[in-house]
């Protein structure tokens, strides 16, 4: 073997090598998933056996287990894994497109403006059901839009978009406030719901909005995948390795509000879990490869755990808003004290 | 390969309110190296983001092989062009190997799997910039020079014909200057890649391009050999500064000495260069030192 080749190999090796590793923390992740998917089906406060909990997934009647696996247990997991997923991989998107975690939809009032507009729609339009949700998706695109904006100038910068994005946070939190001390007090309960994410009283049909959000939006943002990790390395040397740096732009944001604000309308938004979830991968897997699909799975495990947490290991019973927004507040502050040392990115 | 031809015509660009380019004609030698210098403020990087399609024209062409590089789709111009930014962003944790792999963003589709071809191209980028042996770490630990060499073998690994460079030696000591200009060009020798830099330092330009390009408030002041545009007079418009050109003992090519208000001696016309080694005396005692 020449010594030229013999380098070639030593550099083939070492990417391989790389990316099994990767590959290897995704498993284990989805496995993780998995696992705790299970336990949530087998314990909640009583325990079903796993032969039990298999044949009500397939359909048989199991006295004693077909209500509490099929109808509490099974919805209100399959919804914390389709919404974390959803949740994790806006998330990502956002963070990975203005190298900056706190760029998250949570921080910069994109899941705000979504629940702005639930709560509006509930109390001031009086309206329920699916055409609530509805609302909610189109001001999150709307946020977005008007974020974009406001920040462009010459282009977008990462830090504007998120200062100004942090200010129409503050903007809708207080129109939300203002719209509940309107609120006559049966429509209350219902608007609560969209300001603390929550499973409670999942249903299998929610989870359809849920999966189409995977499959369009999802997929567009896993379409756009390669573009996005070229947008690391800054928006000139992106455009200069031949990425259209305005178009990706333009289509995570679409997609990522799309997975964000859908998965807001069915759940509520669930705190900080688009916040947490690429970070967390980003040190699970390390920094080779997109970050999408284990930013995903992530925001899958945090909102089934903190589901969990919330329902069983805590003393009382939390909706999983709560449960993870205590996570995410420390790391908030931390990130902040760590940005004003070092000025450093995700 | 030298083959690919690039031209700029009527070119006017600039940023939102402000005119930057004002009209401005090149055409870029093919498989040589050319330098791009001017005072700050005058439209250097503005011409090299336009010749890049970084930044749209307002006016004129930017003509690769003659056709506008708006026309070509940015995937197949970036197999042909390729540019490293004044400032790229390194993401916190890559490694060296990662991040030149990068550069085969514009190889690979949306489907097509990494070949080994894309690993030969990154195994001579880490070569040809003597950083194979960093291959395994983190781009965030290395040295500003080797950082530097990092960044050039991604844009080697993106084995473009043309390549732009905007400061490829700002933030570095002497020494890793003189070493990113040697690999630079190497890189032109032997594969006789055309490279177009913007630099600061007039007379490491002057020894290392083929041609100068001066620049002046958005226009083109000056273009040739380095003989030809390192003068006494352009250096004074382009600049407002007055100096003395003398041969560089070493390659020959003209030097500029600056000509500040102190410590000078009365400017002489016509008087040859002084020998380096001789340590000029001291005629009048500056009033006070001024080091702002």
């Amino acid at each position: 073997m020449t010594a030229a080749a013999f380098s070639v190999e030593t550099i083939r090796f070492a990417r391989r090598t790389r990316e099994q590793r990767r590959h290897r923390v995704i498993a284990a992740i989805a496995a993780l998933l998995f696992a705790l998917f299970i336990l949530t089906l087998c314990l909640g406060q009583s325990f079903t056996s796993p032969g039990d909990v298999l044949r009500v997934l397939l359909g048989e009647e199991v006295p004693g287990a077909s209500f509490t696996v099929g109808q509490l247990r099974l919805p209100r997991a399959v919804l914390s894994v389709l919404a974390g997923l959803c949740f994790g991989m806006g998330g990502a998107a956002f963070q990975i497109m203005l190298r900056n975690p706190l760029a998250s939809p949570d921080i910069i009032g994109i899941s705000l403006g979504a629940s702005a507009a639930a709560v509006f729609a509930i109390v001031v339009l009086s309206l329920n059901g699916p055409i609530v949700s509805i609302f909610a998706v189109i001001a999150g695109l709307l946020v977005a839009l008007l974020i974009y904006g406001l920040a462009f100038r010459n282009g977008v910068a990462g830090t504007r978009f998120i200062l100004v994005g942090i200010g129409v946070a503050a903007m809708l939190q207080s129109m939300i406030a203002y719209t509940l001390s309107q609120a006559p007090a049966w429509t209350m309960q219902e608007a609560i719901r969209w300001l603390t994410g929550s499973v409670n009283g999942a249903q299998l049909e929610q989870s359809a909005p849920l999966l189409f959000a995977l499959l369009v939006f999802g997929g567009l943002l896993l379409i756009c995948s390669r573009d996005l990790e070229a947008l690391r390395l800054g928006d000139d040397t992106a455009a200069a390795l031949g990425t259209n740096v305005g178009r990706t732009r333009m289509l995570v944001i679409l997609a990522a509000v799309g997975t964000i604000a859908v998965a807001t309308a069915v759940t509520g938004p669930i705190a900080f879990v688009a916040f947490l979830s690429g970070p967390i991968a980003a040190r699970l897997v390390g920094h080779n490869g997109s970050l999408l699909v284990p930013a995903a799975l992530v925001g899958a495990l945090l909102v089934l755990a903190g589901d969990y947490c919330g329902q069983f290991v805590l003393p009382g019973r939390y909706p999983v808003g709560v449960v993870t927004g205590a996570l995410g507040a420390p790391y908030l502050i931390y990130l902040i004290v760590r940005a004003n040392r070092s000025g450093s990115s995700l | 390969m030298t083959g690919h031809s690039l031209t700029i015509q009527a070119l006017a660009a600039g940023y939102s309110d402000r005119l930057v380019l004002k009209g401005l004609d090149l055409q870029v030698p093919p498989g040589k190296i050319t330098a791009i210098v001017g005072a700050n403020a005058c439209g250097k990087s503005t011409l090299l983001r336009t010749m890049s399609r970084l930044l749209a024209p307002r006016a004129g062409h930017v003509l690769l092989d003659g056709k506008s590089i708006h026309a070509i789709p940015p995937r197949q111009l970036a197999r042909t062009l390729g540019l490293l930014p004044q400032s790229p962003i390194a993401p916190e944790g890559i490694t060296v190997a990662d991040l030149v792999s990068r550069g085969r963003h514009p190889h690979q589709g949306l489907l097509s799997r990494w070949t080994k071809l894309d690993d030969e191209a990154v195994t001579a980028a880490l070569e040809a910039t003597k950083t194979f042996e960093l291959a395994d770490r983190p781009v965030d630990e290395l040295s500003g020079g080797q950082r530097q060499r990092v960044w050039i073998a991604m844009a080697l690994a993106q084995q473009t014909d043309l390549l732009l460079l905007d400061e490829p030696t700002t933030f570095l000591d002497i020494s890793h200057q003189v070493e990113v200009l040697d690999l630079l060009t190497d890189l032109n020798y032997a594969r006789g890649t055309t490279i177009v830099m913007v630099l600061h330092d007039l007379n490491l330009a002057a020894r290392y391009a083929d041609h100068l390009v001066a620049m002046a408030d958005g226009k083109l002041h000056a273009f040739g050999t380095p003989e030809e545009v390192l003068t006494e007079e352009h250096v004074r418009h382009v600049f407002g500064l007055d100096s003395r050109i003398i041969a560089d003992p070493t390659s020959g090519r003209p030097i500029m000495l600056p000509i500040g208000r102190h410590r000078t001696k009365p400017h002489q016309p016509g008087a040859s260069a002084l020998p380096l080694h001789c340590a000029p005396t001291r005629i009048q005692t500056p009033v006070k030192e001024d080091q702002s």
